[in-house]
């Protein structure tokens, strides 16, 4: 019965969708107030169905309803509850329906906040969203019906994935997603601004958020499935450019360069063609990441099954929507008239620059991730483009994007010169280039990291330059600088700090350059140094959880003869699955994380090999990445972001002057 | 910079997307077909003779091993074939193995990193389709061929040159439709 | 993604532990040791198909780990090493394609994406500086233009 709900619940929300896509962009059209003002209730209604919609699939995941085709493949009775409703999104029915109710929920957002907006612009977007409803839920109700009952039911679910039993797993897909979503809503808003032929400053200051919110989301679900990597994995590897991670990070690029951007015509009015191209591009990407990850084509073995069936209609719609998106700006961006004019040197051109070099880093892994269905293509020849591609073909890129990132924020609009640049950041320079020598010197000569850590030095250095510099800290004394402070606008922080963040996760980056590894065969009592501790093998015993039995070692890590800590690595047997996993210990003082894999044991010796990573500075990899994400948000509550432009007059008068 | 090239370069984005989607869709139409395969992989060796190598029987099996030497100048075109006992796939595929010994293909089997004990009773139980029969334990002579799983099968023609590899099980689908053909084809 | 991966390694050998490698497998010298294992990351793993052979630790991975410690301690050279892998297991075995004329493009990508940046921003800078001017009004717009000269201006209904 709730199944039936459920799948009664997304059929309404396609209808609804429809009525979405039609009403409001006719009502626009044809300037019918009426039929524009049913874009906001239709996005509500949609937003309620779809919700229903994903309860009613939690549902039959949290009793394990047996008589469910999804819930029988992809669930088991033995699994931790808060596995079974985190397991209602980790299939492609599921997670679909969890895409389509956060486009739902974003639908709801722009139509309850965007108030603001002119009626038609709403009413456009709101359309536009819509219509990209329209297209996955008619794939998830053609081909990905999550709500399929069998009979008879079975006795009992077939899913008992062990790896996907995990809180930072569960997570990671939801966070991706709102990503991805949240650059739907751009993608509407350039078409909206497309058909409409206008694009100026109030447009970029909707752009603008909505883009931010995407991007801070999508570094967290990156970040997050990189740290799930590293401690599930038990490899102490962080980024391996499979191609499904190379998808997310092609909108994460991508967006970067849009976020940036967006700014510019923010403030300056200029790039608008350009933001619009971004916008398109980003929602591509999403949608190119979905095709990739959904349909097989590429050599990445993932969890969702590979379907050609599927993979056509997500290509269609992946069509339908980027070259229609193309096809209107083909036609369209023609009318978009760039008022705001400015030198090479400015921040308007830092900005290009950024683009740039990210648009180039986007290039390199696009083509490096989709080279081997090319060259089978053309060529007939199976090859491999793995991580030393990547790595070597994007540094050359990442270097200048990493020096320009410094010099960007301290330059002013229109026109800049390059010496007061310079006398802002000559002293980061000369801490850069302390950091080179110290890290060289420190490392035994290892080039690499010692470079990561100069520009880590160099890029957080400059953040911190960027906010002396607008509080004149260095040239008023700290209680003017403080108060300067509280008055800077939050969107001149948080780009200070999501700029530091990225020079934490590259000193992350560069610290695990300098990672030392040891493995070694204990017996129990026995110990071996690494990274001036000392490990000890106390003991491996039996284990019995739930749904698994393990091998759990015992490990006391000492330093100068004292217990630091003691670290419980266990290798889990899934007797159902029939599966090990690694259950990796970690030790982190946020300098760095002792890492302990238990390997092997031999029966006869009883030695068990043991894996011991010393990751220097590994946790900054992700804390830069939450820092970054964190900058995303506190840019998101700056004023200007909150009090939308038509309104800003008003709220200003009624309000009174503040003291900004 | 004239409005024509203006509006072309306008156009380049919708062109660009266009293109990608043939394409796209051109890959997913093979990959129906099976013309593309993400995971398949062609042999290196195609096209030559097999690497040296000599290898000791399986023991009380009572099937002559053999060598590098051995598949030269058979006259007809012949199947090396690497199995283990404790392969799943190999269960699947040892039908098609026997009916292609029976209607006289010699067919080479090398069991890969298997203990002889089970080798033998994996061939008492299923039968024998080999015609010689040899063990690599240390599996470094299927390195050298480029085995990268098993079971692993690689047809040689009448002179000896390798001319066709395919990994995983040789089904009742894949005997008719490819490796018939291909016998055919060799046949002299 | 990765997760996966592991799956479809477990599919295939069912009840392999995950073993690691032993350390009596590493070679002695530090410095060889040091080599084969950056030599191993390029070498891709043929079973789990998006892991280097140092990462993996499937059956294969392993006797090609000790290969290439195996010839690396009998003195051969990185190259070697890699072209004897290459001649048995062909490109796909090559985590870094080769420069050869059928990765041209691949390899020029940093190149090809910064020179057709660089072309676009100026292509479009140089439109800048010329304003083009606005487009000659529609019939359409003729007849609007005149009404509303002749009405001089409206309120909003």
């Amino acid at each position: 019965m709730i199944a039936e709900l459920g799948h009664f619940a997304l059929a309404l929300a396609l209808v609804l969708a429809l009525a979405q896509t039609i009403l409001p962009l006719l009502g626009a059209e044809l300037r019918n107030g009426r039929m524009m003002a049913t874009a906001a209730p239709l996005a509500l209604g949609q937003c309620l169905a779809l919700a229903s919609a994903f309860l009613c699939l939690m549902y039959a995941y949290a009793i394990n309803d047996t008589t469910v085709a999804n819930v029988v493949q992809n669930s088991h009775s033995a699994k931790p509850m808060l596995y079974k409703i985190t397991g209602t999104w980790g299939n492609h029915e599921g997670s679909l329906i969890l895409w389509v109710m956060i486009l739902g929920i974003c639908g709801a957002a722009v139509s309850t906040f965007g108030r603001d907006l002119p009626t038609a612009l709403r009413a456009r977007v709101l359309g536009v969203l819509g219509l990209i409803s329209v297209g996955f839920l008619a794939f998830t109700i053609r081909t990905s019906n999550p709500f399929q009952r069998i009979w008879p039911p079975a006795p009992d679910g077939q899913g008992l994935n062990p790896i996907l039993q995990d809180i930072g797993l569960a997570m990671h897909p939801p966070l991706l997603y709102l990503g991805y979503v949240g650059y739907a809503v751009t993608f509407a808003f350039a078409i909206a601004a497309l058909i409409e032929g206008r694009v100026d400053a109030a447009w970029g200051r909707w752009v603008r958020p909505w883009s931010l919110a995407a991007w801070s989301f999508l570094t967290l679900g990156i970040a997050l499935g990189s740290w799930w990597a590293y401690y599930e994995l038990g490899w102490g590897g962080y980024w391996f450019w499979d191609p499904v991670e190379n998808a997310s990070l092609l909108p994460w690029l991508i967006g970067t360069a849009l976020l940036h951007s967006a700014i510019v015509v923010e403030k300056r009015e200029a790039l608008k063609t350009w933001t619009i191209l971004l916008a398109i591009i980003a929602f591509g990407m999403s949608l190119l990441g979905t095709f990739l990850v959904r349909s097989g084509v590429l050599n990445s073995v993932h969890s969702f099954a590979n379907d050609p069936e599927r993979g056509l209609f997500i290509l269609g719609l992946l069509m339908f929507y980027l070259a229609g998106a193309f096809l209107l700006f083909a036609f369209r961006a023609r009318a978009m008239i760039p008022t705001g004019i400015f030198a090479p040197v400015s921040r308007e051109g830092a900005i290009v620059l950024n683009n740039l070099l990210v648009c180039c880093i986007t290039a390199v892994v696009f083509v490096g991730t989709l080279w081997p269905l090319f060259a089978d293509a053309l060529f007939g020849t199976k090859v491999s483009v793995g991580p030393p591609f990547f790595n070597s073909a994007s540094f050359p890129l990442v270097v200048p994007l990493l020096l320009a990132m410094a010099a960007g924020p301290l330059m002013p609009w229109k026109r800049a010169q390059f010496m007061p640049v310079v006398m802002k950041l000559w002293w980061v320079a000369v801490i850069g280039f302390a950091a080179f020598f110290v890290a060289l010197l420190a490392s035994g000569q290892k080039v690499l990291p010692a470079v990561g850590f100069a520009f880590a030095a160099w890029v957080i250095g400059a953040a911190f330059a960027d906010i002396a510099d607008r509080t004149a800290l260095f040239r008023t004394n700290l209680g003017n600088a403080w108060n300067r402070a509280k008055g800077l606008p939050r969107a001149a922080w948080g780009a200070a700090i999501a700029h530091a963040g990225i020079g934490i996760t590259a000193a992350g980056i560069a610290g695990m350059g300098l990672a030392q590894e040891r493995l070694a065969s204990l017996a129990p009592g026995q110990s071996t140094t690494l990274a001036g501790y000392e490990w000890r093998l106390e003991e491996v015993r039996d284990e019995v959880g739930p749904n698994w039995t393990a091998r759990r070692a015992t490990i006391t890590l000492l330093r100068d003869g004292a217990v630091v800590r003691v670290m419980r690595p266990a290798r889990r047997f899934f007797p159902l699955a029939r599966q090990n996993t690694t259950e990796v210990a970690i030790h982190t003082n946020l300098i760095a994380d002792l890492y302990a894999v238990i390997g092997e044991e031999d029966a006869a010796s009883g030695r068990a090999v043991i894996r011991l990573h010393y990751n220097f500075l590994a946790p900054w990899i992700w804390l830069g990445a939450g820092i970054m994400a964190l900058g995303g948000g506190l840019s998101l509550a700056d004023r200007r972001v909150r009090v939308s432009a038509p309104n800003r007059a008003t709220a200003r008068a009624t309000t009174g002057p503040r003291p900004a | 910079m004239t409005p024509l090239s203006r509006r072309l370069l306008l156009a380049a984005p919708f062109a660009a997307a266009a293109l990608g989607g043939a394409g796209f869709y051109t890959a997913l139409q093979r990959q129906r077909t099976g013309a593309y395969n993400p995971r398949g992989v062609p042999s290196a060796l195609i096209g030559q003779a097999p690497p040296a190598f000599d290898l000791p029987p399986v023991p009380e099996s009572g099937v002559e091993p053999f060598a590098a030497a051995d598949l030269r100048g058979l006259g007809q075109p012949a199947l090396v074939n690497f199995w283990a006992s404790w392969c799943v796939p190999c269960v699947i595929e040892h039908p098609q193995l026997m009916a292609l010994s029976r209607q006289g293909v010699p067919v080479f089997g090398i069991a890969y990193k298997d203990k002889p004990a089970d080798s033998l009773t994996f061939l008492r139980r299923h039968g024998n389709p080999f015609r010689r029969l040899a063990q690599d334990v240390p599996g470094r002579v299927a390195i050298d061929w480029g085995v990268y799983g098993v079971p692993e099968s690689y047809l040689l023609d009448a002179q000896g040159i390798i001319r066709w590899r395919y990994a995983g099980p040789i089904t009742p689908e894949v005997l008719e439709q490819d490796l018939r053909i291909l016998l055919a084809r060799h046949a002299a | 993604m990765r997760r996966a991966l592991i799956l479809l390694l477990l599919l295939l050998a069912p009840l392999s532990a995950l073993a690691l490698s032993s350390p009596a497998d590493m070679l002695p010298d530090p410095a060889q040791e040091e080599r084969a294992r950056a030599l191993g990351r390029e070498i891709r793993c043929m079973v789990c198909q998006n892991q280097s052979i140092e990462d993996s630790e499937v059956g294969l991975a392993r006797d090609l780990r000790l290969l290439v410690r195996e010839r690396i301690a009998a003195g051969a050279s990185d190259a070697e090493v890699k072209s004897f892998l290459h001649a048995r297991y062909g490109d796909f075995v090559l985590l870094r394609p080769p420069f050869a004329w059928n990765t041209l493009i691949l390899w020029a990508t940093p190149v090809l994406a910064l020179l057709g940046g660089f072309g676009l921003i100026w292509l479009s800078r140089r439109k800048a500086v010329q304003p083009t001017p606005p487009a000659p009004l529609t019939a359409e717009e003729q007849r609007r233009l005149a009404e509303l000269e002749r009405v001089g201006g409206g309120t909003q209904a």
